[in-house]
């Protein structure tokens, strides 16, 4: 246990943390706009999925992953659009079409992998942004400012998104839209439009979710989320529905991941305690989620259609 | 009234459509047969206007389940390219049902392979042995082949096959430990079961038996899929001083990444993983599955469809070590590595054989 405690291996482990934690962020935080606005979209890891392998394609055909994220973006303001209309206008149930919409991606994304690609070939990914001054810091430059892109965006995107919530008309109609739509309408807010916004703002950011995770390992295969887009649900309960309870949440399943990484690697953990160990960002989820569910309800209207005829 | 059911009408096909096509590999598992993805090269060099002077024998009929893509440069890849090779030399027809890592997905494509008739019915990975039990009752006629296994549960038409990866692996820790500057190499494996134990275990016998001073790191990550945990337990191999690196099963590929980018050597198993990192990429442990194929495919001919465990291993060539010229391995590694194959054939090296 004392070669954890070490400075470079807790240097390490954070980094690592904060990097595992970023595809759970961005796709948490769209996930938490669509929700605060009563949409549920289960189909996250399926959009994902999607942006995963937009980005891996075009970066390896172009050699840009600039180009990349934004094919990934556009597949993400399609998807979100195709969201709507099942969600909006056809009213379908939210929690059958977003696992509609998750079986679309694992299969598609397959298939377009099989198709177009076939063996899995390594891509250059976006590389670490260095900010300057800043990441000289000794140690602490190393754990927060030697990342790429995606990461920075991420954790800038929380304060964004809890601004935008809290203290603008926008943010003032999707909560309305999301408690009592009845009442947001007969005030003239469009529920179906802000709806449909945070629609599409919930499937671009899953998209760059996946679109950050294939370009930081530099690689596609079939189901590269591995499940990631249904614990960034997870950790919108987590985090109670706000931006910083989700970031909260992504920072403690990342950095747990990392340093069960880490203790296995230092064989602190071995054979069937190393397994259990495992389990410890699952089970330490569940927990928080039992203790949240009893003191913070869900946004009302949450997986409710409006229907303005009733 | 009219509109909410036209509208539910519409929402229930909008969601059926979803569904189906995202079932679009699950339904091609559905019917293998209709459209078999592989062909033998003499099935595709025929003439097509040619008449046939007299009729020809039926082709045998291999179907295989594996849990993931038939090119993913590890464990699929290797029976698609074993069962490509078992064709250059024998009429076959193949239909492959890859990416099926959802045990039900899987079991639902053995019994439409065994419902369509096919001769020899592949399922390639241990996990799909619950089921296949069950299903090799139903299908007496059928034989089918279940790997890695050593068990064919007491059934006459199920062949077990497995390989002795302990032995690869010990070859590649040998040649690890001479690369090595920094005396720490770093595993990364996914459970430890199956040939990935096996592997794993000789590898690190390989490294310590070569240079005791090795300290060999071994992260089963706990999974099989998870590309980017595989990239972190790399990275934290990295950070524990790791100069070179291994690794095995379909999420190693983000753990190639990874060395390729530190430029650490990287050993491979499984099928040749060159193509993950030209520079990096030192030797691959490469299966050949058509030893174990040829002798099942023999048998079925003959009358037997199971019953019977085969192993592939250096002795019966059903290992190969290949090198990777890009990498320039310095001449006195690759003789080590030479003797130690040559020694573990011979049996005057001994490999553990796994719990």
């Amino acid at each position: 246990m004392g070669d954890f405690f070490t400075v470079s291996v807790l240097v390490a482990t954070l980094a690592s943390g904060i990097r595992l934690a970023t595809p759970f962020l961005l796709a948490g935080l769209g996930e938490t706009i669509g929700q605060r606005s009563g949409v549920l979209n289960l189909g996250v890891e399926g959009v994902m999925l999607l942006g995963a392998f937009t980005a891996y394609y075009v970066t390896l055909e172009t050699d840009s992953p600039t180009l990349g994220i934004l094919a990934a973006i556009m597949v993400g303001l399609m998807m979100g659009l195709v969201y709507a209309f099942i969600t909006l206008v056809m009213q379908a149930e939210q929690g059958i079409s977003g696992i509609g919409i998750y079986l679309f991606g694992l299969g598609f994304t397959d298939l377009l992998f099989q198709k177009n690609v076939g063996t899995p070939i390594p891509i250059s990914g976006l590389g670490d942004i260095h900010i300057p001054l800043l990441s000289d810091i000794p140690k602490i430059g190393e754990i927060f400012f030697q990342h790429s892109l995606p990461v920075y965006v991420a954790f800038a995107l929380v304060p964004v998104v809890w601004f935008m919530i809290n203290k603008t008309t926008f943010g003032l109609n999707i909560r309305a839209v999301g408690e009592t739509p009845e009442a947001a309408d007969t005030l003239g807010v469009s529920v179906n439009g802000t709806r449909l916004i945070t629609i599409l703002i919930a499937n671009t950011m899953a998209c760059l979710a996946g679109a950050a995770l294939a370009l930081e390992v530099g690689i596609f295969q079939q189901n590269l989320t591995a499940g990631q887009g249904f614990i960034a649900i997870a950790l919108v309960y987590f985090g109670a529905w706000r931006s910083y309870g989700v970031m909260l949440g992504a920072l403690l399943f990342g950095i747990v991941q990392a340093t069960v990484l880490q203790w296995k690697t230092l064989g602190i953990v071995e054979g069937a305690t190393a397994s259990l160990t495992a389990m410890a960002p699952a089970l330490l989820t569940i927990v928080v989620l039992v203790i949240v569910s009893r003191r913070v309800a869900a946004p009302s209207a949450l997986t409710r259609p409006f229907d303005r005829s009733g | 009234m009219k509109a909410s059911k036209t509208r539910a009408i519409a929402s229930a096909a909008a969601a059926f459509a979803l569904v189906t096509t995202a079932c679009g590999s699950d339904d091609a598992a559905d019917e293998p047969a209709a459209e078999p993805p592989v062909e033998t090269e003499a099935a595709a060099d025929e003439p097509a206007a040619e008449p046939a002077a007299e009729p020809a024998a039926e082709p045998m009929k291999i179907g295989i389940v594996a849990p993931s893509a038939e090119n993913d440069l590890a464990w699929s890849q290797s029976m698609f390219d074993s069962v490509n090779r078992v064709g250059e030399g024998r009429d076959i027809e193949v239909a492959i049902s890859g990416g099926l890592f959802v045990v039900e997905d899987a079991a639902a494509a053995l019994r439409g392979y065994a419902e369509d008739g096919f001769d020899l019915v592949i399922a390639h990975g241990t996990q799909f042995g619950g089921p296949l039990q069950e299903i090799a009752d139903d299908f007496p006629e059928v034989a089918f082949a279940l790997g890695t296994s050593t068990d064919f549960f007491g059934k006459d038409n199920i062949f077990a096959y497995s390989v002795d990866a302990g032995q690869g692996g010990y070859v590649n820790g040998v040649m690890a430990a001479q690369l090595t500057a920094s005396n720490v190499i770093g595993v990364v494996g996914p459970v430890p079961a199956g040939d990935a134990k096996l592997y794993i275990d000789g590898f690190v016998a390989g490294a310590e038996a070569q240079n005791p001073d090795a300290e060999v790191n071994v992260n089963y990550i706990d999974s099989f899929g998870d590309v980017q945990l595989a990239s972190e337990a790399a990275k934290a191999h990295v950070a524990n001083g790791a100069d070179v690196l291994t690794g095995t099963a379909q999420m190693v590929v983000g753990a190639t990444g990874v060395a390729a980018e530190e430029g650490i050597p990287w050993f491979g198993t499984q099928s040749n993983q060159t193509d993950l990192g030209a520079d990096i990429v030192v030797s691959s442990q490469v299966y050949h599955w058509e030893i174990v194929l040829e002798q099942m495919l023999d048998k079925i001919t003959a009358g037997t469809l199971g019953g019977e465990a085969f192993v592939i291993s250096f002795e019966n060539m059903g290992l190969e070590m290949e090198y990777n010229d890009g990498f320039g391995l310095d001449a006195s590694v690759r003789e080590s590595a030479d003797a130690t194959v040559a020694g573990i054939s011979e049996g005057t090296i001994e490999v553990p054989a796994g719990e």
